[in-house]
């Protein structure tokens, strides 16, 4: 029963939300939305697990290990002080001590780890476009001649450019095509052996 | 050789697909209007009034389409819009809808159309009645004015009428209808094949069957192995095809008893992680070496996510680091910090745009399709092959059908495209 009560959920939402898409009346939406509010449901209850999961390892780290005390309190205090900060309606305000913490504080720490990106494209760039192989020195070439389009290069500019637009809009297109053609036919089959209970690993296991 | 010829049918395909021939001759005409003052005579109404039932809505729209005024194109005063009038009786009062710029018309088969969508199905507008909500099942009458440039106006056309009603089959996704009815008919028939115990082959994948060689290299280096089932939400498919492949890696790894941390980003995912990994242990036969606390809850922010696990590669010197699932910006990110620490990285999404930075930081990366194809390849079950063996034909379809479609499209025949033509 602990199995097959959800394996028949699933096998009838999934079925009601396939013939829901192609039916627009009013009574299908509704139960489209009613669907989506479930979701939300379930996520909004899930929030407790997360909060009560990330409070017992932080909690367990501060105790277990001391190298690591530091950093653990300072998620437990940045935390307390989130929540405190931010429980009423009045906290999302302009110039309130939640916004201004999460202006001033989280929005810039999470700028700094963003900009790491810039870096780390040049290193991945360094290693993928060694020329190991054919197609490594093609994927060099190409690279190289796309990356001219961003440099006034004088007469040689106009054919450049219109090179790049061609690589951009022919094989790199149709290459992302095909993997989003790919992608949707992988989702449908995957969705299918969900509704039919053939994949149910998510479920915790055979 | 074969590389040459390889090379050679992909110049051949993208330059077909460059420079399609249209053989059809486009023939222009040239309209002029008469030169006669029209200044000071009101222009004429519109022409072929017509409304109707918005086709494949919920039954709170209404088509009104017209022809444009034969003074539309007269050369002094002439007509800047069309202003729509509704009303739900014949003769009451008509109400203006909306003004439509001349010239926003549509070109069709019939010529040259002006088409409005009266639609609402909003019946408040917080707590004030919305004056364009259409009632299912209720008559309205519309009639339209034309306006010249210097206000002059004409008649109002004769009122239509029409009904709005819901409808029970969306007509526009008919073919995508019949396509998904041809997939699913594939999918059961190789589901039934493999039942009987036909063999079916499946290609391989270097980027699967590295996993195993992957996890063996964290037992042999005893270090634990890190887990990432990207920044999507409990919904995505992507994340469902992740933790399908989480439950054979933790199935391994509770069999060679090395950790697996799989820090999440979305507490929904958690649980179901959580669930997995503990049904995983004790299909091993190894439930006491489960540990919660290995499937943590971090933060729900993109970066803070990142810098978390990040965090745990650099601490914890993971020797095998697993992203599978829905991936956004952050991709590079943790790749890119896994292959600094030396681990050996596998990754899988469907993230066309994620999928360079994966390709150039990680040592084998499950593209598209491959990802949600690595359950069946793991798991060997004829069940789960049946439905890879399906998507493969359908590829093949499609590919017939793109072939067919740009040769026939080439030479100007629109049959084969018009089949596949679908309204949202």
């Amino acid at each position: 029963m602990k199995r097959t009560l959800p394996l028949v959920i699933v096998f009838c939402s999934g079925i009601l939300l396939i013939i829901q898409h192609f039916i627009p009346s009013e009574e299908s939406e509704f139960l489209y939305t009613y669907a989506l509010d479930w979701i939300i449901t379930v996520g909004v209850y899930a929030i407790m697990l997360g909060i009560w999961s990330l409070i017992r390892v932080t909690v367990n780290k501060a105790r277990r290990d001391p190298g690591e005390r530091f950093y653990a309190i300072t998620t437990l205090a940045g935390f307390s002080f989130m929540v405190l900060t931010g429980w009423r309606a009045e906290s999302l305000h302009a110039g309130s001590i939640f916004m201004t913490a999460f202006n001033y504080i989280l929005i810039p720490i999470q700028a700094t780890i963003f900009s790491l990106l810039a870096f780390y494209v040049a290193s991945a760039s360094y290693r993928a476009f060694r020329a190991r192989s054919a197609l490594a020195t093609v994927l060099l070439l190409t690279a190289f001649i796309v990356m001219l389009r961003l440099i006034p290069l004088g007469p040689i500019s106009k054919a450049n450019n219109w090179l790049v637009g061609w690589i951009l809009m022919v094989p790199n297109l149709a290459a992302s095509r095909a993997i989003i053609l790919g992608v949707g036919l992988g989702m449908i089959a995957t969705s299918m052996k969900i509704i039919l209970g053939i994949e149910r690993k998510y479920l915790g296991g055979d | 050789m074969k590389l040459n010829r390889k090379l050679l049918w992909m110049l051949c395909i993208c330059l077909l697909m460059a420079f399609p021939v249209n053989f059809e001759a486009n023939a222009q005409e040239e309209s002029a209007s008469d030169a006669v003052d029209t200044t000071g005579i009101p222009p004429a109404p519109p022409v072929n009034v017509q409304a109707m039932d918005k086709p494949n809505d919920n039954g709170h729209g209404i088509v009104i389409t017209w022809e444009p005024s034969p003074d539309e194109d007269r050369a002094e005063d002439g007509v800047i819009g069309y202003s729509l009038y509704r009303s739900d009786e014949k003769d009451g009062d008509y109400t203006e809808v909306r003004t439509i710029a001349a010239g926003m018309y549509s070109i069709d088969y019939e010529g040259e159309v002006y088409k409005y969508e009266d639609q609402d199905d909003r019946e408040k507008i917080g707590s004030n009645p919305n004056p364009d909500f259409l009632e299912k099942g209720k008559t309205y009458y519309y009639k339209i004015q034309t306006t010249t440039a210097t206000g002059l106006t004409s008649e109002f056309s004769e009122p239509v009428s029409a009904a709005p009603r819901g409808d029970w089959f969306h007509t526009g996704k008919t073919s995508y209808f019949i396509a998904i009815i041809i997939y699913f008919a594939l999918v059961l028939t190789y589901i039934r094949q493999a039942k009987k115990g036909v063999h079916l082959y499946i290609r391989p994948i270097g980027g699967i069957e590295a996993i195993d060689n992957a996890i063996g290299r964290a037992t042999e280096m005893g270090r634990p192995i890190l887990f990432v089932l990207g920044t999507g939400s409990a919904a995505d498919i992507a994340t469902i095809a992740g933790y399908t492949i989480l439950a054979r890696v933790a199935k391994k790894t509770a069999e060679y008893q090395i950790p697996v941390l799989v820090p999440v980003n979305e507490p929904v995912v958690m649980s179901v992680a959580q669930e997995t990994v503990r049904a995983a242990y004790a299909e091993a036969g190894r439930p006491d070496l489960y540990d919660e606390k290995n499937i943590p809850y971090v933060t729900a922010m993109q970066f803070p996510y990142v810098a978390a696990v990040n965090g745990i590669m650099m601490r914890e010197k993971t020797a095998t680091n697993f992203y599978m699932g829905l991936f956004h910006a952050e991709s590079l990110l943790l790749a890119e910090t896994g292959a600094t620490t030396g681990a050996i990285q596998i990754a899988g999404t469907d993230q066309p745009a994620q999928l360079p930075f994966f390709i150039a930081a990680t040592d084998f990366t499950l593209i598209g399709e491959e990802l949600y194809a690595a359950s069946a390849y793991l798991s060997k079950e004829p069940l789960l092959l049946g439905p890879l063996k399906a998507q493969d034909y359908a590829k093949a379809l499609i590919i017939f059908f793109v072939i067919i479609g740009t040769i026939t499209l080439s030479l100007g025949w629109d049959f084969v495209a018009n089949i596949f033509e679908t309204s949202i």
